[in-house]
């Protein structure tokens, strides 16, 4: 043997997720939590003002008409989106659901997401619009 | 412009990661032009340099058969089995080899793999039984569809592309890893195992599948089709049903 083994260690760089597309969709896919947690904060907000009396809650409607305002619910809602679609590709992965012998197909478990997605929304809308 | 005489040779260059313990102080570039075929792969090039222009390239590699495991490297910023990356997919631009990422390099790309070595037995992938029968018993038997339940994930060769394509074992290195927790799962949902239980600290442990933010490369760079980020969700909804039998549901402590 004789020499003594050396290895190298290569550094990581600082900015490891930059220059490799399935990295930087990640860290995309990861940061779109942000605009949904914000989201739900200014959710958790209008309750409270609610609970505040009819003056603070109308300001605080007001508030959320500003441009600032819009232009940041359009923002989560493209990161919302974009967090649930491929939230709802990755399910399959986590649950493999067995019937008997067989083992359900990925777009199945994909496609139920989406279904129960679609009958929450119908709901929530229904709460929301009818009057 | 006169055309290329028919004779001329068609090259194409690799670019070479170098480095020689004790002599480099980091690792360096070293390019060499070898014949261009059709029909060889990166694996094929170094062999020519090594035979023909080289001696001292070091690297490992055995079967050259996507069998073994031995070749991975890192081609043009991919981890890849050299012995499935054919020089046509890259001719004629150069291809650039380097050691698999995130682990330490000895010599040239030989990678030092004692981490991996440490990892694997520690998932305890071998079948356990909660009562060991005599051999007079029988074997244990196990149905087709049994067999296909796990039998993606006991496909592993052990070839560690799926740990060089991590960034969180490349930023947490105690990080159980993609093919360790793979095996995990190959022998959790083995229905002649009974280790489940024994496999918990290391699988839910401080360095286990939550760990894992689902990057999902692992699986883009398995040669074999394992999905072990597949295999490391679906340990994360069994240790999470776990969490819930034993803290929210007081009568279902086991």
């Amino acid at each position: 043997m004789g020499e003594t083994m050396i290895p190298y260690r290569r550094p990581v760089r600082f900015a490891w997720w930059w220059g490799r597309r399935a990295y930087t969709l990640f860290v995309v896919r990861e940061l779109t939590s942000v605009f949904v947690g914000a989201y739900a904060v200014l959710l958790l907000l209008l309750v409270r003002r609610l609970g505040q009396g009819r003056e603070a809650y109308d300001a605080y409607l007001h508030f959320l008409t500003t441009p600032q305002m819009t232009i940041f619910h359009l923002v989560a809602l493209a990161g919302a989106l974009y967090h649930s679609v491929t939230w709802f590709a990755l399910a399959p992965k986590a649950m493999a659901v067995r019937v008997g012998e067989r083992r359900i197909p990925e777009p199945v478990i994909t496609a139920a997401a989406y279904a129960v997605w679609v009958v929450a929304s119908v709901g929530v809308a229904w709460i929301v619009l009818r009057g | 412009m006169a055309a290329p005489p028919v004779t001329a040779e068609r090259t194409i260059t690799l670019e070479v990661m170098r480095y020689r313990p004790g002599t480099d102080e980091a690792p360096g570039v070293q390019a060499y032009r070898v014949p261009y075929r059709e029909d060889w792969v990166v694996l094929d090039a170094l062999n020519y340099i090594k035979d023909r222009l080289d001696g001292s390239l070091s690297y490992r590699w055995s079967c050259r058969m996507g069998v073994c495991g031995s070749c991975g490297m890192m081609i043009n910023g991919v981890p890849k089995l050299s012995c499935a990356a054919f020089l046509k997919d890259y001719y004629p631009g150069t291809v650039r080899v380097e050691p698999l990422e995130n682990f330490p390099v000895a010599r040239d790309l030989v990678i030092v793999l004692d981490d991996f070595m440490r990892k694997l037995p520690a998932v305890k992938p071998w079948i356990i039984r909660a009562e060991e029968p005599p051999l007079s018993a029988g074997e244990y038997r196990q149905t087709p569809a049994d067999l296909e339940w796990y039998k993606a994930f006991a496909m592993c060769i052990n070839c560690m592309l799926c740990y060089a394509a991590c960034p969180v074992y490349a930023l947490e290195p105690h990080f159980v890893g993609p093919a360790a927790l793979a095996l995990a799962a190959r022998y959790n949902l083995d229905s002649r195992d009974q280790g489940e239980a024994q496999r918990r600290d290391i699988v839910a442990g401080p360095d286990g599948v939550w760990d894992c933010t689902l990057v999902g490369e692992c699986s883009t760079a398995c040669p074999k089709d394992v999905d072990p980020a597949g295999a490391i969700q679906r340990l994360k909804l069994s240790s999470a049903v776990q969490w819930l039998r034993e803290v929210v549901l007081p009568w279902g402590k086991r």
